[in-house]
């Protein structure tokens, strides 16, 4: 194991081996490279973010999770999926340790969705594989997320952020129906198959 | 052995041996989520072990190690005795002691919060203490490198500060402002709340505060790494660094980019409007700069090392490289796994591209791809560099120094490349188990064995390294080397004042740190009520059974 302190390639070598003026014209270059693939990148993003409505839920809008139950839309009878007069979709829903109440909800394909979801105790957050579908669910806070589903699915809808020790149990699930089986638009009823 | 040795061998070592059992309890979280069965199967160990895991890696491992090789530097490349012998030791047993706190919180099974803390969950105070406490004795690791770079100038007026001293310095003013928010997290918010002297929780603000500290901290453990590629590196390969100029720029880049970005960890938290996270992820891009600087100018100085040693055409200077040489293998592999996790990182700064992939597996990929491989990888590398200058005994060997490194190079990519594939169709993190009969997780059975096996050669690269560290401690004495840093190929005789010290890049940090967080912190002391009830992480059990 002498080499290790004998080694010879570790002596010095003499300066100026790549003349200063080159070290700087080839780092110019690299840089305007580098400027050119993140301006690309950051292109890409706004695009992609303002023409696919790829927005994450930012609505700002407060809740008192301990009242939840007493008053306001989160109320135990409106919860579930609500058929709007425009023809859109309302699904509202409670995150609580260590279930999504209701546990399953029907929507149907083709029609604009917007989830709207709380927490009771403390944070949540879920996902739809597959899908744009995902948010953080902060108590204090409605988390509103819009989307349309353009397939037949049935998607688990598991629990995507630490909540406690019962954590990997908090699964429901969300069934992309088609649109003559989820029922006519103006009859503004209240959905879930959580018992089917 | 110098007093200085003695002082970053004391903190390696708390380092190494934190690292062994952290590794230890990432095997056997796999085997926990895996179709396969595991020893003590149990969901509440399961989350006190991926809080310990998280809480070592993450606080105990890094600082340690990042605080030793701090020592070393300021003493090695300034070439003189380190000042603050004395507040350095009192550090050291102030950061151990609320290592201990911590450790015995988490293993009372009364802190199983996770090592981002999760507010308005609650855990034990000794659990908060022991972190406030790591973080703080840190902060007189922080003072001793400005002031012992500060004295070094002193000394030596008009004279160019030797990089890798710059660089540590540049790391510790970046761990100072990240640490700032977990700081008023703990002190402000949690700590409160855990003594009784607050009923309520402002989870929301506390996430804030959190994520100034989450994304700066990652560039805190990656420093060493960066120091090493721009240092060390071209000494092993017997060639020079390329740029010292690039070097410093890149340093404080990172310094400044890496600060003001950390809300690109709250793109889906309904708590904040659109306008401050885009901010941020425009921002996040910018901290790609420097990371591409410094592989173009490692690269370039390994390509001068290659040509000088007779490597010959295009490529030709890869392969005559010193591949033996562990500091110049695991640069390699650092950067490969680098590259692979930086492309997962651009996907999850990305504004809208986040929501494919936010809180699944595909980010504990990518982090574990970037520090767990391209960062760690050069922490075994510089402690095979340090550790026969510190005990003056030779590595016993570097072959098996050599073997250790690819054994943790490919565990680390079979271990991460199904879970971003896992990610990809939906498997979200932190969860103790899985139903596999449910046919939505037993498609993603098999990705999620072939990951355990990566988790055991992962395992069994950690062993190695503590038995080749160990074993460098006996064998016959030498005169060792002096620790060597590499010398640019045109060494800088002046340099502007904006790159020899951090005045003006403090009040440019400050400046944007104001205009990044200003609002979305400023915003929670102007809404309504929003803070919420704590819950004790340990209630409520009867509903957590197995799914």
């Amino acid at each position: 194991m002498a080499e290790e302190f004998t080694n010879p390639l570790r002596q010095p070598l003499p300066d100026g081996i790549i003349p200063e003026d080159v070290v700087a014209r080839t780092e110019n270059r690299w840089l305007m490279i580098m400027a050119a693939m993140l301006l690309f990148m950051m292109a890409i993003i706004v695009v992609t973010g303002i023409m696919g409505a790829m927005q994450p839920s930012s609505n700002v809008e407060l809740i008192d999770p301990t009242t939840l139950h007493l008053q306001g839309e989160f109320v135990e009878s409106n919860l579930g999926t609500t058929a709007e007069p425009d023809g859109s979709v309302t699904v509202r829903l409670i995150a609580t340790q260590y279930e999504f109440v209701p546990q399953c909800v029907d929507v149907p394909v083709g029609r604009a969705v917007k989830f709207r979801i709380t927490s009771a105790d403390v944070v949540h957050g879920f996902l739809l594989p597959g899908t744009n579908v995902n948010t953080m669910v902060v108590p204090g806070f409605v988390a509103e997320v819009r989307t349309r589903f353009t397939k037949e699915a049935e998607y688990a809808m598991p629990c995507h952020e630490f909540c406690g020790l019962g954590h990997h149990a908090m699964w429901a699930h969300v069934r992309v129906v088609p649109q003559e089986r989820f029922g006519k638009p103006a009859l503004l009823e209240r959905r879930t198959c959580a018992t089917q | 052995m110098q007093r200085s040795s003695r002082l970053a061998l004391f903190h390696y070592w708390v380092a190494f041996a934190t690292f062994l059992p952290a590794v230890l309890l990432g095997a056997w979280q796999m085997l926990m989520r895996s179709p396969l069965p595991a020893p003590l199967d149990d969901s509440a160990s399961y989350y006190a072990s991926v809080t310990l895991h998280g809480t070592a890696m993450a606080y105990v491992v890094t600082t340690f190690f990042i605080m030793g090789f701090g020592y070393a530097v300021a003493a090695t490349s300034l070439g003189r005795p380190l000042r603050g012998m004395t507040a350095a030791w009192i550090g050291f047993a102030i950061c151990l002691l609320g290592t201990v706190m911590a450790v015995t919180a988490i293993l009372s099974g009364r802190a199983s919060v996770l090592y981002t803390f999760y507010p308005p969950l609650l855990a034990s105070g000794w659990y908060y203490g022991g972190a406030a406490l790591l973080v703080g004795g840190s902060m007189i690791w922080v003072v001793l490198m400005i002031l012992n770079m500060r004295a070094w100038k002193r000394d030596n007026p008009g004279h160019p500060v030797p990089l890798p001293m710059f660089a540590i310095t540049a790391t510790a003013i970046l761990w100072a402002w990240a640490a700032a928010g977990v700081t008023l997290e703990l002190v402000g918010i949690v700590l409160p709340r855990a003594f009784g002297w607050s009923d309520l929780i402002d989870a929301s603000l506390a996430r804030t505060l959190f994520s100034v500290t989450l994304h700066a901290i990652v560039y805190f453990w990656l420093m060493p790494a960066y120091i090493a590629f721009y240092t060390l590196v071209p000494v092993a390969a017997g060639g020079r660094m390329y740029s010292d100029t690039m070097g410093r720029l890149a340093f404080i880049m990172l310094l400044v980019f890496s600060l003001p970005v950390g809300m690109h960890h709250l793109f889906m938290d309904p708590g904040h409007g659109s306008g401050f996270k885009f901010v941020q992820s425009a921002l996040t891009f910018l901290v790609v700069l420097p990371t591409l600087l410094t592989v173009f100018s490692t690269c370039a100085s390994l390509e001068i090392a290659g040509r000088i040693r007779g490597g010959r055409g295009l490529l030709g200077w890869i392969r005559a490289l010193p591949w033996d040489e562990p500091m110049v293998l695991a640069v390699a592999l650092s950067l490969v796994m680098l590259g692979l996790g930086g492309f997962g990182g651009l996907v999850n700064m990305s504004y809208a591209m986040n929501a494919m992939i936010h809180n699944t597996s595909w980010v504990t990929a990518h982090f574990h791809l970037i520090f767990g491989g391209a960062v760690v990888i050069m922490y075994f590398a510089i402690a095979y560099e340090m550790w026969p200058r510190i005990t003056g005994r030779p590595l016993r060997s570097k072959r098996l120094a050599c073997a250790q490194l690819w054994l943790w190079f490919w565990g680390m990519l079979i271990t991460t490349v199904p879970w971003h594939v896992a990610g990809l169709m939906g498997q979200p993190r932190r969860v103790a188990a899985f139903d596999y009969a449910d046919p939505l997780n037993a498609r993603m059975g098999g990705l999620v064995v072939v990951s355990v096996i990566g988790g055991v050669i992962l395992l069994g690269s950690a062993i190695l390294l503590i038995a080749i560290l160990i074993r460098s401690h006996f064998g016959l004495r030498r005169q060792a080397m002096p620790m060597g840093y590499a010398i640019a190929v045109n060494p800088p005789l002046r340099v502007p004042p904006a790159l020899n010290g951090f005045g003006l890049w403090n009040a440019i940090v400050a400046v944007l740190m104001v205009l990044a967080y200003g609002y979305p912190i400023g915003q929670f002391f102007f809404m309504k009520q929003h803070s919420v009830p704590a819950v004790a992480v340990t209630s409520e059990l009867e509903s957590g059974g197995k799914p």
